[in-house]
């Protein structure tokens, strides 16, 4: 559900920003204060609550699996804005985009029936090289979380 | 009247050093971020403990987390540079493809995750459809 999250909320959030900034009259660099006052239109205000929302996701699934899990699957977000911009900004795709997105799909498919996290022994004794990853006390209710998921999962 | 923007050419070295300078701050933002998300915990777990305040806290008073966005920052700008000297048709796919790799690379090093053969067979197939995509 967080991957579906991360998945749909930051190209929601990229196709509202697109929105609203196609609506409002071309920014010139010149009068950088108009930037300001685009954050407050209705579309880009959205497009920023979905980045954010994105965001605490994004932490959330990168807190219980693997940075090469959570990314591949994140890049079905890529799919999404894809379709986004067929069906709802009505763009034209070309064949190499619909060919991206066939290729992402099954990409996403294939590294979703994997494990989501790499097993560790348990951390009673550190070694140096896991200290990056283990330097806190979070670090057994971790491992306790993590058994409890694989369990529900 | 609007005039189409087209950057001045680029030595080819440089291109490829501004695309370095974007992929290498990136990754490195995503691993510290990635390795201070796996220091914290499960999320879901301490938010369930301690509540929402409690899961921001831990976040906030994690430095290795600030490390990341600063770096995820500064990849940010080195991509707004890239993107003023470059053609986004060239940045945007060579950048997205290739830190996913580098990604994947940086995972198994520091992070001594488990990158199976699964993983890099995704990788591949990931990169080359984010660069069809951005065309």
């Amino acid at each position: 559900m967080i991957l579906g999250l991360v998945a749909l909320s930051a190209p929601l959030g990229d196709t509202c920003l697109s929105r609203g900034m196609t609506v409002l009259p071309a920014v010139s660099l010149s009068h950088p204060a108009t930037l300001i006052a685009a954050v407050f239109t209705p579309w880009i205000a959205l497009g920023i609550v979905l980045l954010i929302g994105f965001f605490a996701s994004y932490l959330t699934a990168l807190s219980w699996a693997d940075l090469t899990f959570v990314l591949p699957a994140t890049a079905f977000g890529n799919v999404i804005v894809a379709i986004l911009a067929r069906f709802w900004l009505h763009e034209a795709i070309s064949w190499q985009r619909w060919l991206g997105v066939v290729l992402i799909t099954l990409a996403v498919g294939f590294i979703a029936q994997g494990p989501s996290l790499t097993e560790r022994p348990t951390e009673t004794s550190q070694a140096p090289e896991e200290l990056l990853v283990s330097s806190r006390s979070h670090g057994e209710d971790y491992a306790r979380a993590r058994a409890g998921k694989e369990s529900v999962r | 009247m609007t005039v189409p923007f087209s950057p001045a050419p680029v030595n080819p070295w440089i291109a490829t050093a501004m695309i370095a300078a974007v992929i290498l701050l990136s990754t490195t933002g995503e691993v510290l971020t990635a390795a201070a998300m796996k220091s914290i915990g499960d999320l879901d777990h301490i938010r369930a403990r301690s509540g929402m305040k409690g899961a921001i806290y831990a976040v906030v008073s994690c430095p290795l987390f600030f490390a990341g966005v600063g770096f995820l920052a500064l990849a940010f700008f080195a991509l707004l540079f890239a993107l003023n000297h470059l053609n986004l048709s060239l940045v945007a796919p060579a950048a997205a493809s290739l830190t996913l790799v580098t990604n994947a690379i940086a995972g198994k090093l520091f992070l001594k995750e488990n990158v199976d053969r699964r993983r890099w067979t995704a990788a591949v197939p990931v990169s080359i459809g984010i660069y069809f995509l951005a065309h």
